[in-house]
Protein backbone atom coordinates (compact mmCIF):
# COMPACT_ATOMS: atom_id res chain seq x y z
CA UNK A 1 0.00 0.00 0.00
CA UNK A 2 2.56 2.50 1.15
CA UNK A 3 4.70 4.19 -1.49
CA UNK A 4 8.39 3.41 -1.38
CA UNK A 5 9.43 6.99 -0.83
CA UNK A 6 7.84 10.14 0.48
CA UNK A 7 6.37 12.69 -1.93
CA UNK A 8 8.56 15.52 -0.64
CA UNK A 9 12.25 15.21 0.22
CA UNK A 10 13.36 14.47 3.79
CA UNK A 11 14.21 17.39 6.03
CA UNK A 12 10.94 19.26 6.28
CA UNK A 13 9.67 19.85 9.83
CA UNK A 14 8.16 16.66 11.27
CA UNK A 15 4.68 16.73 12.81
CA UNK A 16 4.32 15.90 16.48
CA UNK A 17 1.06 15.76 18.46
CA UNK A 18 0.19 18.86 20.44
CA UNK A 19 1.52 18.81 24.00
CA UNK A 20 -2.04 19.08 25.37
CA UNK A 21 -3.11 15.95 23.49
CA UNK A 22 -5.84 17.59 21.41
CA UNK A 23 -4.90 16.02 18.08
CA UNK A 24 -3.22 12.84 19.40
CA UNK A 25 -6.05 10.54 18.17
CA UNK A 26 -5.61 11.84 14.61
CA UNK A 27 -1.89 11.19 14.52
CA UNK A 28 -2.27 7.79 16.19
CA UNK A 29 -4.94 6.89 13.62
CA UNK A 30 -2.72 7.72 10.67
CA UNK A 31 -0.10 5.26 11.98
CA UNK A 32 -2.76 2.51 11.69
CA UNK A 33 -3.87 3.70 8.23
CA UNK A 34 -7.10 5.17 9.62
CA UNK A 35 -8.46 8.64 9.04
CA UNK A 36 -9.98 9.97 12.27
CA UNK A 37 -11.81 13.29 12.61
CA UNK A 38 -13.98 14.83 15.30
CA UNK A 39 -17.73 14.37 15.52
CA UNK A 40 -19.81 15.74 18.37
CA UNK A 41 -21.39 13.00 20.47
CA UNK A 42 -24.27 15.28 21.42
CA UNK A 43 -25.34 17.10 18.22
CA UNK A 44 -23.46 14.97 15.63
CA UNK A 45 -21.77 17.99 14.04
CA UNK A 46 -18.54 17.23 12.19
CA UNK A 47 -15.49 19.23 13.18
CA UNK A 48 -12.05 19.65 11.61
CA UNK A 49 -9.40 20.73 12.68
CA UNK A 50 -9.76 19.47 16.15
CA UNK A 51 -10.93 21.63 19.03
CA UNK A 52 -11.75 21.00 22.67
CA UNK A 53 -15.47 21.72 22.35
CA UNK A 54 -18.07 21.40 19.62
CA UNK A 55 -18.44 24.65 17.67
CA UNK A 56 -22.13 23.92 17.01
CA UNK A 57 -23.48 23.05 20.48
CA UNK A 58 -20.46 23.79 22.72
CA UNK A 59 -20.47 20.31 24.22
CA UNK A 60 -17.11 19.06 25.48
CA UNK A 61 -18.11 15.54 24.38
CA UNK A 62 -16.40 15.70 21.00
CA UNK A 63 -15.65 12.18 19.92
CA UNK A 64 -13.42 10.79 17.17
CA UNK A 65 -14.88 8.97 14.19
CA UNK A 66 -13.18 7.03 11.43
CA UNK A 67 -14.09 8.37 8.00
CA UNK A 68 -13.73 7.02 4.49
CA UNK A 69 -10.68 8.59 2.86
CA UNK A 70 -12.44 9.80 -0.25
CA UNK A 71 -13.25 13.32 -1.32
CA UNK A 72 -13.02 15.89 -4.06
CA UNK A 73 -10.39 18.53 -4.74
CA UNK A 74 -11.82 21.77 -3.32
CA UNK A 75 -8.80 23.86 -4.28
CA UNK A 76 -5.08 23.44 -4.92
CA UNK A 77 -1.77 25.16 -5.48
CA UNK A 78 1.50 24.33 -7.21
CA UNK A 79 4.47 25.65 -5.23
CA UNK A 80 7.62 26.51 -7.18
CA UNK A 81 9.67 28.80 -4.95
CA UNK A 82 11.49 26.74 -2.28
CA UNK A 83 10.93 28.35 1.11
CA UNK A 84 12.72 25.59 3.04
CA UNK A 85 16.29 24.31 2.52
CA UNK A 86 14.95 20.76 2.04
CA UNK A 87 13.01 21.91 -1.03
CA UNK A 88 15.91 23.55 -2.86
CA UNK A 89 16.54 21.96 -6.27
CA UNK A 90 13.39 19.86 -5.80
CA UNK A 91 11.10 21.54 -8.33
CA UNK A 92 7.38 22.13 -8.10
CA UNK A 93 4.97 20.20 -5.91
CA UNK A 94 1.21 20.23 -5.47
CA UNK A 95 -0.83 20.83 -2.33
CA UNK A 96 -4.56 20.07 -2.39
CA UNK A 97 -7.44 20.87 -0.07
CA UNK A 98 -9.89 17.97 -0.19
CA UNK A 99 -13.54 18.24 0.76
CA UNK A 100 -15.17 15.23 2.41
CA UNK A 101 -18.88 15.54 1.57
CA UNK A 102 -19.75 12.43 3.60
CA UNK A 103 -18.21 14.01 6.73
CA UNK A 104 -20.11 17.26 6.83
CA UNK A 105 -17.96 18.90 4.17
CA UNK A 106 -14.84 19.11 6.34
CA UNK A 107 -11.63 19.69 4.42
CA UNK A 108 -8.26 18.00 4.72
CA UNK A 109 -4.84 18.99 3.38
CA UNK A 110 -2.18 16.94 1.68
CA UNK A 111 0.01 16.64 -1.40
CA UNK A 112 -1.44 15.36 -4.66
CA UNK A 113 0.61 12.30 -5.63
CA UNK A 114 1.83 11.77 -9.16
CA UNK A 115 3.33 14.14 -11.71
CA UNK A 116 3.90 17.51 -10.02
CA UNK A 117 3.19 19.20 -13.35
CA UNK A 118 -0.13 17.41 -13.91
CA UNK A 119 -3.27 19.36 -14.72
CA UNK A 120 -5.29 19.68 -11.51
CA UNK A 121 -9.06 19.91 -11.67
CA UNK A 122 -11.18 21.37 -8.90
CA UNK A 123 -13.95 18.87 -8.23
CA UNK A 124 -11.91 15.81 -9.21
CA UNK A 125 -12.41 12.77 -6.93
CA UNK A 126 -9.40 11.70 -4.86
CA UNK A 127 -8.60 9.08 -2.25
CA UNK A 128 -6.29 9.10 0.75
CA UNK A 129 -2.90 7.38 0.65
CA UNK A 130 -1.01 6.88 3.90
CA UNK A 131 2.67 7.82 3.72
CA UNK A 132 4.60 6.42 6.70
CA UNK A 133 7.80 8.03 7.92
CA UNK A 134 9.04 5.15 10.07
CA UNK A 135 12.61 6.40 10.28
CA UNK A 136 11.71 9.75 11.84
CA UNK A 137 12.87 10.38 15.39
CA UNK A 138 9.22 10.20 16.37
CA UNK A 139 7.68 8.07 13.59
CA UNK A 140 4.64 9.60 11.91
CA UNK A 141 2.39 9.06 8.91
CA UNK A 142 1.18 11.72 6.50
CA UNK A 143 -2.13 11.54 4.67
CA UNK A 144 -1.64 12.17 0.96
CA UNK A 145 -4.14 12.13 -1.91
CA UNK A 146 -4.28 10.67 -5.38
CA UNK A 147 -6.76 11.11 -8.19
CA UNK A 148 -9.09 8.13 -8.75
CA UNK B 1 -26.92 58.22 24.82
CA UNK B 2 -24.45 59.69 22.36
CA UNK B 3 -24.13 57.80 19.10
CA UNK B 4 -21.39 55.18 19.39
CA UNK B 5 -19.12 56.22 16.55
CA UNK B 6 -15.64 57.47 15.83
CA UNK B 7 -16.88 59.49 12.84
CA UNK B 8 -15.25 62.92 12.77
CA UNK B 9 -13.99 62.63 16.35
CA UNK B 10 -10.26 62.27 15.65
CA UNK B 11 -7.82 62.99 12.86
CA UNK B 12 -4.36 62.06 11.64
CA UNK B 13 -2.35 65.21 12.31
CA UNK B 14 1.05 64.03 11.15
CA UNK B 15 2.73 61.27 9.20
CA UNK B 16 6.34 60.18 8.99
CA UNK B 17 8.54 57.46 7.66
CA UNK B 18 12.20 56.57 7.47
CA UNK B 19 13.93 56.05 4.19
CA UNK B 20 12.71 52.72 2.85
CA UNK B 21 15.33 50.05 2.27
CA UNK B 22 15.60 46.75 0.53
CA UNK B 23 15.40 43.81 2.94
CA UNK B 24 18.46 43.67 5.16
CA UNK B 25 19.83 47.04 4.01
CA UNK B 26 18.81 49.30 6.92
CA UNK B 27 21.96 50.97 8.26
CA UNK B 28 20.55 51.23 11.79
CA UNK B 29 18.64 48.98 14.17
CA UNK B 30 14.92 48.41 13.98
CA UNK B 31 14.44 50.36 17.22
CA UNK B 32 16.29 53.35 15.79
CA UNK B 33 14.07 53.18 12.72
CA UNK B 34 10.99 53.30 14.95
CA UNK B 35 12.29 56.40 16.75
CA UNK B 36 13.15 58.11 13.46
CA UNK B 37 9.67 57.56 12.06
CA UNK B 38 7.95 58.77 15.23
CA UNK B 39 10.05 61.93 15.35
CA UNK B 40 9.37 62.55 11.66
CA UNK B 41 5.63 62.24 12.24
CA UNK B 42 5.83 64.71 15.14
CA UNK B 43 7.78 67.17 12.99
CA UNK B 44 5.22 66.81 10.23
CA UNK B 45 2.41 67.55 12.71
CA UNK B 46 4.29 70.48 14.23
CA UNK B 47 3.99 68.70 17.54
CA UNK B 48 6.41 68.51 20.46
CA UNK B 49 7.21 64.78 20.81
CA UNK B 50 6.75 65.16 24.59
CA UNK B 51 3.02 65.56 23.88
CA UNK B 52 2.77 61.87 22.93
CA UNK B 53 0.99 59.88 25.62
CA UNK B 54 0.09 56.64 23.87
CA UNK B 55 1.17 54.03 21.32
CA UNK B 56 -0.69 51.56 19.14
CA UNK B 57 0.76 48.93 16.85
CA UNK B 58 0.03 45.48 15.43
CA UNK B 59 1.46 42.18 14.30
CA UNK B 60 3.62 41.82 17.41
CA UNK B 61 5.84 44.79 16.65
CA UNK B 62 9.06 44.16 18.55
CA UNK B 63 9.56 47.75 19.71
CA UNK B 64 8.11 48.09 23.18
CA UNK B 65 6.15 51.32 23.79
CA UNK B 66 7.50 51.67 27.31
CA UNK B 67 11.06 51.69 25.99
CA UNK B 68 10.08 54.21 23.31
CA UNK B 69 8.42 56.39 25.97
CA UNK B 70 11.60 56.26 28.04
CA UNK B 71 13.77 57.03 25.03
CA UNK B 72 11.58 60.00 24.14
CA UNK B 73 11.51 61.21 27.74
CA UNK B 74 7.72 61.31 27.77
CA UNK B 75 6.21 62.88 30.91
CA UNK B 76 3.73 60.01 31.13
CA UNK B 77 2.45 56.98 29.22
CA UNK B 78 -1.33 56.57 29.18
CA UNK B 79 -2.09 54.05 26.42
CA UNK B 80 -0.13 51.05 25.16
CA UNK B 81 -1.95 48.83 22.73
CA UNK B 82 -1.16 45.83 20.55
CA UNK B 83 -3.67 44.57 17.99
CA UNK B 84 -3.72 40.77 17.92
CA UNK B 85 -3.21 38.96 14.63
CA UNK B 86 -0.50 38.50 12.09
CA UNK B 87 0.32 39.94 8.71
CA UNK B 88 -0.89 43.44 7.97
CA UNK B 89 -4.43 42.80 9.13
CA UNK B 90 -3.99 45.18 12.05
CA UNK B 91 -2.89 48.24 10.09
CA UNK B 92 -6.22 50.03 10.08
CA UNK B 93 -7.25 48.49 13.39
CA UNK B 94 -4.24 50.03 15.14
CA UNK B 95 -5.38 53.45 13.91
CA UNK B 96 -8.90 52.66 15.10
CA UNK B 97 -7.62 51.56 18.51
CA UNK B 98 -5.66 54.80 18.82
CA UNK B 99 -8.75 56.72 17.74
CA UNK B 100 -10.93 54.95 20.28
CA UNK B 101 -8.44 55.80 23.01
CA UNK B 102 -8.44 59.48 22.06
CA UNK B 103 -12.21 59.67 21.57
CA UNK B 104 -12.81 57.84 24.84
CA UNK B 105 -10.49 60.03 26.87
CA UNK B 106 -7.88 57.37 27.62
CA UNK B 107 -5.14 59.42 25.95
CA UNK B 108 -4.73 62.67 24.02
CA UNK B 109 -2.02 62.00 21.46
CA UNK B 110 -1.43 58.45 20.28
CA UNK B 111 1.30 57.37 17.88
CA UNK B 112 0.53 54.48 15.55
CA UNK B 113 3.76 52.94 14.36
CA UNK B 114 5.28 49.90 12.69
CA UNK B 115 8.98 49.18 12.38
CA UNK B 116 10.41 46.28 10.42
CA UNK B 117 14.00 45.30 9.82
CA UNK B 118 13.56 41.71 8.76
CA UNK B 119 17.23 41.40 7.92
CA UNK B 120 17.89 41.63 11.65
CA UNK B 121 15.29 38.96 12.48
CA UNK B 122 13.45 36.01 10.91
CA UNK B 123 12.01 36.74 7.45
CA UNK B 124 8.28 36.29 6.89
CA UNK B 125 8.76 34.46 3.60
CA UNK B 126 11.21 31.81 4.81
CA UNK B 127 10.51 28.71 6.85
CA UNK B 128 11.44 29.01 10.52
CA UNK B 129 14.41 26.76 11.40
CA UNK B 130 12.60 24.09 13.40
CA UNK B 131 12.83 20.28 13.35
CA UNK B 132 9.28 19.57 14.51
CA UNK B 133 5.93 21.32 14.35
CA UNK B 134 2.63 20.79 16.16
CA UNK B 135 -0.92 22.07 16.08
CA UNK B 136 -2.05 23.61 12.81
CA UNK B 137 1.53 23.71 11.52
CA UNK B 138 1.73 19.93 11.84
CA UNK B 139 -1.08 19.73 9.28
CA UNK B 140 0.57 22.14 6.83
CA UNK B 141 4.38 22.33 7.09
CA UNK B 142 5.12 18.65 6.28
CA UNK B 143 3.26 19.17 2.97
CA UNK B 144 5.45 22.14 2.06
CA UNK B 145 2.57 24.50 2.93
CA UNK B 146 4.67 26.94 4.93
CA UNK B 147 4.97 30.54 3.72
CA UNK B 148 2.23 33.20 3.61
CA UNK B 149 2.11 32.92 -0.20
CA UNK B 150 1.53 29.18 0.10
CA UNK B 151 -1.03 29.70 2.85
CA UNK B 152 -3.17 32.04 0.75
CA UNK B 153 -2.69 30.74 -2.81
CA UNK B 154 -5.39 28.10 -2.40
CA UNK B 155 -7.95 30.69 -1.27
CA UNK B 156 -7.28 32.78 -4.34
CA UNK B 157 -7.21 29.73 -6.62
CA UNK B 158 -10.69 28.79 -5.40
CA UNK B 159 -11.96 32.34 -5.85
CA UNK B 160 -10.60 32.66 -9.39
CA UNK B 161 -12.19 29.29 -10.19
CA UNK B 162 -15.61 30.16 -8.72
CA UNK B 163 -15.85 33.42 -10.63
CA UNK B 164 -13.91 32.69 -13.85
CA UNK B 165 -11.42 35.48 -13.18
CA UNK B 166 -8.49 35.68 -15.60
CA UNK B 167 -4.80 36.16 -14.64
CA UNK B 168 -4.89 39.63 -16.25
CA UNK B 169 -6.96 40.90 -13.31
CA UNK B 170 -4.16 40.14 -10.85
CA UNK B 171 -1.64 41.56 -13.31
CA UNK B 172 -3.46 44.90 -13.51
CA UNK B 173 -3.14 45.32 -9.73
CA UNK B 174 0.61 44.73 -9.87
CA UNK B 175 1.07 47.08 -12.82
CA UNK B 176 -0.88 49.87 -11.09
CA UNK B 177 1.35 49.71 -8.00
CA UNK B 178 4.52 49.79 -10.08
CA UNK B 179 3.16 52.63 -12.22
CA UNK B 180 2.49 54.79 -9.16
CA UNK B 181 5.88 53.96 -7.65
CA UNK B 182 7.59 55.58 -10.66
CA UNK B 183 6.24 58.96 -9.50
CA UNK B 184 7.20 58.36 -5.85
CA UNK B 185 10.88 58.99 -4.99
CA UNK B 186 10.41 57.22 -1.62
CA UNK B 187 9.50 53.98 -3.39
CA UNK B 188 11.99 51.12 -3.33
CA UNK B 189 10.93 50.33 -6.93
CA UNK B 190 11.20 53.96 -8.09
CA UNK B 191 13.05 53.86 -11.40
CA UNK B 192 12.21 50.16 -11.87
CA UNK B 193 9.05 50.14 -14.01
CA UNK B 194 7.16 46.92 -14.68
CA UNK B 195 5.67 45.98 -18.06
CA UNK B 196 2.91 43.50 -18.77
CA UNK B 197 5.47 41.42 -20.70
CA UNK B 198 7.86 41.30 -17.74
CA UNK B 199 4.99 40.31 -15.46
CA UNK B 200 3.93 37.50 -17.79
CA UNK B 201 7.51 36.26 -18.07
CA UNK B 202 8.13 36.30 -14.32
CA UNK B 203 8.52 33.05 -12.43
CA UNK B 204 5.84 31.34 -10.41
CA UNK B 205 6.17 31.62 -6.66
CA UNK B 206 3.16 29.44 -6.07
CA UNK B 207 0.36 29.16 -8.62
CA UNK B 208 -1.70 31.36 -9.01
CA UNK B 209 0.91 33.92 -7.82
CA UNK B 210 3.83 35.05 -9.95
CA UNK B 211 6.78 36.95 -8.53
CA UNK B 212 5.11 40.33 -9.08
CA UNK B 213 1.90 39.25 -7.37
CA UNK B 214 3.80 39.01 -4.08
CA UNK B 215 4.77 41.85 -1.74
CA UNK B 216 8.37 42.81 -1.14
CA UNK B 217 10.14 42.40 2.19
CA UNK B 218 11.75 45.64 3.33
CA UNK B 219 13.39 47.51 6.17
CA UNK B 220 12.07 50.78 7.54
CA UNK B 221 9.51 52.33 9.86
CA UNK B 222 6.38 54.42 9.57
CA UNK B 223 4.36 56.39 12.11
CA UNK B 224 1.36 58.66 12.33
CA UNK B 225 -0.14 60.90 15.00
CA UNK B 226 -3.77 60.54 16.12
CA UNK B 227 -5.31 63.44 18.08
CA UNK B 228 -8.79 64.87 18.56
CA UNK B 229 -10.35 66.61 15.56
CA UNK B 230 -10.20 69.97 17.36
CA UNK B 231 -6.52 69.64 18.15
CA UNK B 232 -5.73 68.47 14.64
CA UNK B 233 -7.33 71.61 13.20
CA UNK B 234 -5.03 73.70 15.40
CA UNK B 235 -1.97 71.76 14.33
CA UNK B 236 -2.23 71.70 10.56
CA UNK B 237 -4.32 73.09 7.71
CA UNK B 238 -5.70 69.85 6.25
CA UNK B 239 -5.91 67.02 8.76
CA UNK B 240 -7.26 63.66 7.61
CA UNK B 241 -10.34 62.95 9.69
CA UNK B 242 -11.28 59.41 10.56
CA UNK B 243 -14.76 58.76 9.18
CA UNK B 244 -15.00 55.09 10.06
CA UNK B 245 -13.09 51.93 10.90
CA UNK B 246 -13.88 48.27 11.40
CA UNK B 247 -12.02 45.06 12.11
CA UNK B 248 -12.71 41.33 12.45
CA UNK B 249 -13.58 38.40 10.19
CA UNK B 250 -16.38 36.00 9.34
CA UNK B 251 -17.86 33.08 11.29
CA UNK B 252 -15.06 30.63 12.15
CA UNK B 253 -12.62 32.24 9.73
CA UNK B 254 -9.74 30.72 11.71
CA UNK B 255 -11.10 27.16 11.77
CA UNK B 256 -7.91 25.17 11.62
CA UNK B 257 -6.29 23.54 8.61
CA UNK B 258 -8.19 25.60 6.00
CA UNK B 259 -11.68 24.79 7.32
CA UNK B 260 -13.23 28.28 7.32
CA UNK B 261 -16.84 27.75 6.20
CA UNK B 262 -16.49 30.71 3.81
CA UNK B 263 -13.11 29.77 2.40
CA UNK B 264 -12.59 31.94 -0.68
CA UNK B 265 -12.69 35.32 1.06
CA UNK B 266 -10.39 38.18 1.95
CA UNK B 267 -12.13 38.08 5.39
CA UNK B 268 -13.97 41.39 4.84
CA UNK B 269 -17.53 40.23 4.09
CA UNK B 270 -18.72 41.09 7.60
CA UNK B 271 -16.22 43.90 8.24
CA UNK B 272 -16.93 46.15 5.24
CA UNK B 273 -20.62 46.77 6.09
CA UNK B 274 -19.61 47.99 9.58
CA UNK B 275 -17.03 50.28 8.00
CA UNK B 276 -19.50 51.94 5.65
CA UNK B 277 -22.16 52.19 8.36
CA UNK B 278 -19.85 54.15 10.64
CA UNK B 279 -18.38 56.30 7.88
CA UNK B 280 -21.79 57.19 6.47
CA UNK B 281 -20.57 56.77 2.91
CA UNK B 282 -20.80 54.04 0.27
CA UNK B 283 -18.33 52.60 -2.22
CA UNK B 284 -19.41 55.15 -4.82
CA UNK B 285 -18.26 57.99 -2.56
CA UNK B 286 -14.69 56.70 -2.23
CA UNK B 287 -12.23 58.73 -4.29
CA UNK B 288 -9.08 56.66 -3.82
CA UNK B 289 -8.19 53.26 -2.29
CA UNK B 290 -5.05 51.86 -0.71
CA UNK B 291 -5.53 48.09 -0.52
CA UNK B 292 -2.90 45.92 1.20
CA UNK B 293 -1.09 43.77 -1.29
CA UNK B 294 0.28 40.73 0.44
CA UNK B 295 -0.75 39.11 -2.85
CA UNK B 296 -2.65 40.67 -5.74
CA UNK B 297 -5.45 38.12 -5.45
CA UNK B 298 -6.12 39.38 -1.93
CA UNK B 299 -6.53 42.91 -3.27
CA UNK B 300 -8.97 41.61 -5.86
CA UNK B 301 -11.16 39.95 -3.22
CA UNK B 302 -10.89 42.96 -0.88
CA UNK B 303 -12.17 45.33 -3.54
CA UNK B 304 -15.13 43.06 -4.27
CA UNK B 305 -15.93 42.64 -0.59
CA UNK B 306 -15.84 46.42 -0.12
CA UNK B 307 -18.45 46.72 -2.86
CA UNK B 308 -16.47 48.45 -5.60
CA UNK B 309 -17.55 45.85 -8.15
CA UNK B 310 -18.85 42.29 -8.16
CA UNK B 311 -16.66 39.24 -8.67
CA UNK B 312 -18.37 38.76 -12.04
CA UNK B 313 -17.22 42.25 -13.07
CA UNK B 314 -13.59 41.72 -11.97
CA UNK B 315 -12.27 40.92 -15.45
CA UNK B 316 -13.75 44.11 -16.86
CA UNK B 317 -12.94 46.49 -14.00
CA UNK B 318 -9.43 45.28 -13.17
CA UNK B 319 -7.63 46.76 -16.15
CA UNK B 320 -4.71 49.09 -15.60
CA UNK B 321 -6.30 52.32 -16.83
CA UNK B 322 -9.13 52.02 -14.31
CA UNK B 323 -6.65 51.81 -11.42
CA UNK B 324 -4.39 54.77 -12.19
CA UNK B 325 -4.45 58.22 -10.60
CA UNK B 326 -5.61 60.78 -11.42
CA UNK B 327 -8.16 59.75 -14.04
CA UNK B 328 -8.94 56.09 -13.35
CA UNK B 329 -12.34 54.97 -12.15
CA UNK B 330 -10.81 53.45 -9.00
CA UNK B 331 -7.30 54.86 -8.30
CA UNK B 332 -5.50 52.13 -6.37
CA UNK B 333 -2.31 52.02 -4.29
CA UNK B 334 -1.16 55.45 -5.39
CA UNK B 335 2.20 55.38 -3.59
CA UNK B 336 3.18 51.98 -4.99
CA UNK B 337 2.04 50.14 -1.87
CA UNK B 338 3.51 46.92 -0.55
CA UNK B 339 4.48 45.81 -4.03
CA UNK B 340 6.55 48.78 -5.10
CA UNK B 341 6.79 51.55 -2.47
CA UNK B 342 7.71 49.61 0.64
CA UNK B 343 6.44 46.65 2.59
CA UNK B 344 6.01 48.57 5.83
CA UNK B 345 3.32 46.09 6.75
CA UNK B 346 0.71 48.36 5.24
CA UNK B 347 1.18 51.35 7.52
CA UNK B 348 2.63 53.16 4.50
CA UNK B 349 -0.84 52.73 2.98
CA UNK B 350 -2.45 54.69 5.82
CA UNK B 351 0.13 57.43 5.37
CA UNK B 352 -0.63 57.54 1.65
CA UNK B 353 -4.38 57.71 2.32
CA UNK B 354 -3.76 60.74 4.58
CA UNK B 355 -1.53 62.34 1.95
CA UNK B 356 -4.36 62.01 -0.58
CA UNK B 357 -6.65 63.98 1.75
CA UNK B 358 -3.90 66.59 2.21
CA UNK B 359 -3.37 66.85 -1.54
CA UNK B 360 0.26 65.77 -1.17
CA UNK B 361 0.42 62.42 -2.94
CA UNK B 362 2.95 61.92 -5.72
CA UNK B 363 -0.01 60.50 -7.68
CA UNK B 364 -2.68 62.84 -6.41
CA UNK B 365 -6.37 62.27 -7.10
CA UNK B 366 -7.75 65.75 -7.71
CA UNK B 367 -9.92 66.93 -4.84
CA UNK B 368 -9.87 63.62 -2.97
CA UNK B 369 -12.20 63.90 0.03
CA UNK B 370 -12.87 60.23 0.84
CA UNK B 371 -9.83 57.98 1.08
CA UNK B 372 -9.93 54.28 2.03
CA UNK B 373 -7.38 51.86 3.48
CA UNK B 374 -7.87 48.09 3.41
CA UNK B 375 -5.47 46.18 5.65
CA UNK B 376 -4.24 42.61 5.40
CA UNK B 377 -6.62 40.56 3.28
CA UNK B 378 -7.14 36.85 4.04
CA UNK B 379 -5.70 36.91 7.57
CA UNK B 380 -7.88 37.29 10.66
CA UNK B 381 -8.63 39.77 12.03
CA UNK B 382 -8.49 42.13 9.06
CA UNK B 383 -9.35 45.82 9.24
CA UNK B 384 -10.18 48.80 7.07
CA UNK B 385 -10.78 52.51 7.54
CA UNK B 386 -11.99 55.59 5.71
CA UNK B 387 -10.42 59.04 6.02
CA UNK B 388 -12.15 62.25 5.00
CA UNK B 389 -11.33 65.85 4.30
CA UNK B 390 -12.88 68.90 5.96
CA UNK B 391 -15.87 68.80 3.61
CA UNK B 392 -16.92 65.38 4.96
CA UNK B 393 -17.20 66.23 8.67
ZN1 LIG C 1 -22.23 19.51 19.21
Amino acid sequence: MAPAASYLPAGLPAPVPEPDGLDAPYWAGTRRGELLVQRCERCRAWQWGPEWICHACLSPEVGWTRVDGRGIIYTWERAWHPVHPALREHGPYIVVLVELAHAGGIRMLGNLLGDPRQVVTIGAPVEAVFEPHDDAKVPFTLVQWKVI
Amino acid sequence: MKARTLRGRVAIAGVGETAYYKHGRAPVSEFQLALQAILAACADAGLDPRAIDGFASYSNDRNDPSRIAAALGLPELRFSNMQWGGGGGGGSAAVANAAAAVAGGLADCVVVFRALAQGQFQRFGAAPPVATVSGEQAMTFPYGLISPAQRFAMRVMRYLHEHDIRPEAQRAIALASYHHAQANPRAVMHGRPLTAEAYDASRWIVEPFRLYDCCMENDGAAALIVVSAERARDLRPRPAYLLGAAQGSEHRNAARAHNAPLYATSSFTTVAPHLYAMAGVGPGDVDVVQSYENFTGGVLMSLVEHGFFTAKEANDVLVVDNLLAPTGRLPLNTSGGNLAECYMHGLELVIEAARQIRGESTSQVEGAEVSMVISGPMVTPVSSLILGGAATV
